[in-house]
């Protein structure tokens, strides 16, 4: 079932520093889709001012469905987004094991924070996070 | 505790290699302070990130000063920030009164000309963390007595 994850730096530039999917020939589809959710992730941060939404916690649910896909959001207090991609035909995957990924995936983007020789803003290459990356996506597929 | 005394140690190495780098003709000491600076910015991105991962979502300007005194000043200083004030247009001159890293050197007039040089690289990391949180900031810092510092 295929799957995508991102991560988007924080705005104003805004473009991915990470993206992985399975299976990887639907990369290029699902970067419009990453795209056009960024706008959606931004919506639901703005109608946290209007205490619509628990405005403490990071994860953001799901942002929308289309007919094939769930979109799911995450936003770090230092703005930096995930966003998951996943097929609207897995239904059994649920609302906290999401949220476990996208602690997982956060727990990895600030270890590549601190090392040094990352620069913030760079593309992510990271062995580390490729494989953590590899074995959450091995779960859900 | 062994890593409070590593980290002074490499920190006073840090400003006595750049200054000695300085004289041997690399450059003059506004150089030094904006590497040092740099340094600490950077550094100061990483920390905030670790440092807030597990916090709940913050509502500027507050949250984050209030978390920057406490949270952030904390582990590497060792204490909170004394007194913070603020004049309501954007300036929030946070007080510690025994700067860990200025404590070494005695207090006195005598090395007040020097101090300076010692906290160029804790300007960097509120900046740093500061940015990565969504805030642009400058930090100036005035010296009136040891081991005081705003």
């Amino acid at each position: 079932w295929p799957v995508l994850i991102s991560v988007i730096c924080s705005p104003p530039q805004n473009y991915p520093l990470y993206i992985r999917s399975i299976p990887t020939e639907n990369e290029l589809k699902f970067h419009y889709t990453v795209h056009t959710s960024l706008d959606v992730v931004d919506e639901k941060i703005s109608a946290m001012g209007k205490a619509l939404v628990d405005q403490r916690e990071l994860y953001l649910g799901l942002l929308y469905p289309t007919e094939d896909y769930k979109v799911y959001g995450y936003v770090t207090n230092s703005k930096v987004k995930f966003v998951m991609v996943v097929d609207s035909s897995n239904t059994a995957l649920r609302d906290n094991e999401i949220r476990s990924m996208f602690r997982k995936l956060h727990n990895s983007y600030t270890d590549i924070m601190c090392n040094p020789f990352y620069n913030p803003g760079d593309r992510i290459h990271s062995r580390a996070f490729d494989s953590m990356v590899n074995s959450m996506m091995m779960q859900v597929c | 505790p062994p890593d409070e005394a590593l980290f002074l140690l490499l920190h006073n190495e840090m400003v006595a290699g750049l200054y000695r780098a300085a004289e041997q003709g690399e450059g003059e000491n506004g150089r030094c302070t904006t590497k040092l600076e740099s340094m600490g910015f950077r550094v100061g991105q990483g920390l905030i990130e670790r440092f807030t991962k597990d916090t709940a979502r913050f509502t500027p300007p507050l949250d984050i000063m209030k978390f920057i005194c406490k949270d952030f000043w904390t582990p590497p200083l060792k204490k909170q920030i004394d007194n913070l004030r603020t004049n309501h247009q954007g300036i929030y001159p946070p007080q510690d009164n025994k700067f860990r890293l200025l404590t070494q050197i005695s207090a006195g007039k005598q090395y007040l000309e020097h101090a300076p040089k010692y906290l160029a690289f804790t300007c960097g990391p509120p900046p740093g963390g500061l940015l990565n949180l969504g805030i642009k900031s400058i930090v100036t810092p005035p010296l009136s007595s040891m081991p005081a510092c705003k």
